[in-house]
């Protein structure tokens, strides 16, 4: 079943032009990493698949609906958000709000639930990722990993259809990076659908089942992650996987 | 000391704290309410980003900051009433502290609703939050512990230009003190009673928002 179709997503900054019509279709429990050097446009696409920039073409289908990416309403963007989440590069936690309270606030204030039943939903999802002993910490008593991991909570607490995540692992210490992909395989192999915006080649190989591929603001390739992974069809993405295995090791 | 002077320093110190307490406290604390209230409106403008609005408010700002506060004062109490406008002492005391000092303010919160992070608004957003409930729940919150210094700073501030109207015909504790002193003729003694009043109020305010900010800083772990 298909979740969400984004086609023809064009965005400039400044007269620069960052994204250059990007086309993609996520089906339901699709786990789609979108790999690409820096300034590719991978993180300005994420964005503005989920409104936080406004794209100035484009096209999403999301429930069956289909709206125009510059011309669409607040109203239209609530309900959509209503089923998205979206975990960034630096977690965002509310500071002045406790483990608990981070996760109970979208749902309390943002969807009128009782203050019981977003209590337990929200024990649940932190339950999921393993930070459930942490409910009454402030966000700068965490570590990175484990403030990502209830960013994550944050996001599941709210039932969503999609996870978006925005380089979820780049501003963690690598003793650190574990824990969150970890939380993150785990939610792919219960079906989540999650569109991941990363670096992590060995865990975009390991757990996605699709590959977009992008420089410049293009789509260099996209496909299923082993054909991508195991044969890809570009000089560009051989050269990409290349060195960055090179780095690697 | 002479005991005629230090019989008048005694008797004037009941009367003079009446007048502190009567008038100097109350402009005081409703001027600064209306500061407060208003810098914030201010502030939320211009973060929001309200095009007409943030020009009309940087227009305030402009004119305020760019006047004495006396002259405000004078303004309002002698000159608008020569176009009809007639506002009695006090509520113009009140009006003028109040729109003076918002003008300050309103920086001092813009500054700290600048230095909530705009990532935790977007993740406000992401969860289905409004921009209105991201302020109250979020950056609010925060920002009101970031600008507590600086609005103490502001309360003491304000308390002492409350002299000012002695200048307007408010009898608040200053202007009650020269009216001793007109019969008295002890300048000297009397101003420097009045001065260890104030002195002994602002260090007062001082000790609570060092109490204040202990408090705030106790709530949600140490300040980033």
């Amino acid at each position: 079943m298909k979740i969400l179709e984004v086609h023809g997503v064009r965005k400039s900054f400044d007269g620069q032009e960052i994204l250059k019509g990007i086309d993609l279709t996520v089906e339901k429990g699709d786990v789609v990493a979108i790999l690409g050097p820096s300034g590719s446009g991978k993180t300005t696409f994420l964005r503005c698949v989920n409104f936080l920039e406004r794209a100035d073409a484009g096209t999403l289908t999301f429930d069956n609906r289909t709206h125009d990416l510059h011309a669409i309403t607040k109203k239209e963007i609530a309900g959509i958000r209503q089923k998205t989440a979206f975990v960034f590069q630096s977690y965002n936690l509310f500071l002045n709000k406790t483990v608990l309270e981070n996760v109970m606030l979208g749902l309390t204030t943002g969807r009128k639930i009782g203050r019981n039943e977003a209590r337990e939903r929200a024990v649940r999802a932190l339950t999921r990722v393993g930070m459930a002993d942490k409910l009454e910490s402030y966000p700068i008593q965490l570590s990175g990993g484990q403030q990502q991991r209830v960013a994550i909570a944050r996001g599941l607490a709210l039932d969503p259809e999609i996870i978006y995540f925005d380089e979820p692992t780049s501003a963690l210490d690598p003793e650190l990076i574990g824990e969150v992909l970890n939380v993150m395989r785990r939610l792919a192999e219960e079906g989540m659908t999650m569109l991941i915006v990363t670096h992590e080649m060995e865990f975009a190989r390991s757990v996605s089942n699709h590959v977009l591929f992008m420089e410049d603001g293009v789509i260099v390739e996209q496909g299923s992650s082993k054909e991508f992974f195991e044969h890809p069809k570009q000089q560009r993405t051989r050269d990409f996987i290349n060195f960055i295995l090179k780095v690697r090791n | 000391m002479d005991e005629r002077v230090l019989r008048i320093i005694i008797d004037a110190f009941p009367q003079l704290l009446l007048f502190c307490v009567r008038y100097t406290i109350p402009i005081t604390i409703l001027s600064f309410a209306l500061a407060l209230t208003l810098a914030v409106v201010i502030a939320l403008v211009q973060y929001a980003d309200l095009k007409f609005w943030r020009k009309l408010c940087r227009f305030y700002i402009w004119i305020v900051r760019g006047t004495p506060l006396l002259v405000q004062l004078y303004l309002v109490f002698y000159g608008l009433p020569s176009i009809g406008v007639m506002i009695p002492a006090i509520p113009t005391a009140i009006i003028v502290l109040g729109l003076n000092e918002a003008a300050y303010m309103a920086e001092t919160v813009r500054g700290a609703l600048e230095s909530v992070s705009r990532g935790q608004v977007e993740a406000g957003y992401c969860v289905g939050l409004s921009f209105w409930q991201i302020m109250r729940h979020v950056v609010l919150p925060q920002a009101f512990r970031t600008a507590f210094p600086a609005l103490g700073n502001s309360l003491i501030g304000m308390l002492k230009e409350t002299s000012l109207a002695a200048t307007i015909t408010v009898t608040e504790m200053f202007r009650k003190a020269q009216e001793i002193n007109g019969r008295v003729y002890e300048s000297l003694a009397l101003y420097t009673e009045v001065a260890l009043i104030y002195l002994l109020i602002c260090t007062l305010l001082t000790w609570l928002q060092r109490l204040g900010e202990k408090k705030l800083n106790a709530l949600g772990g140490e300040k980033r």
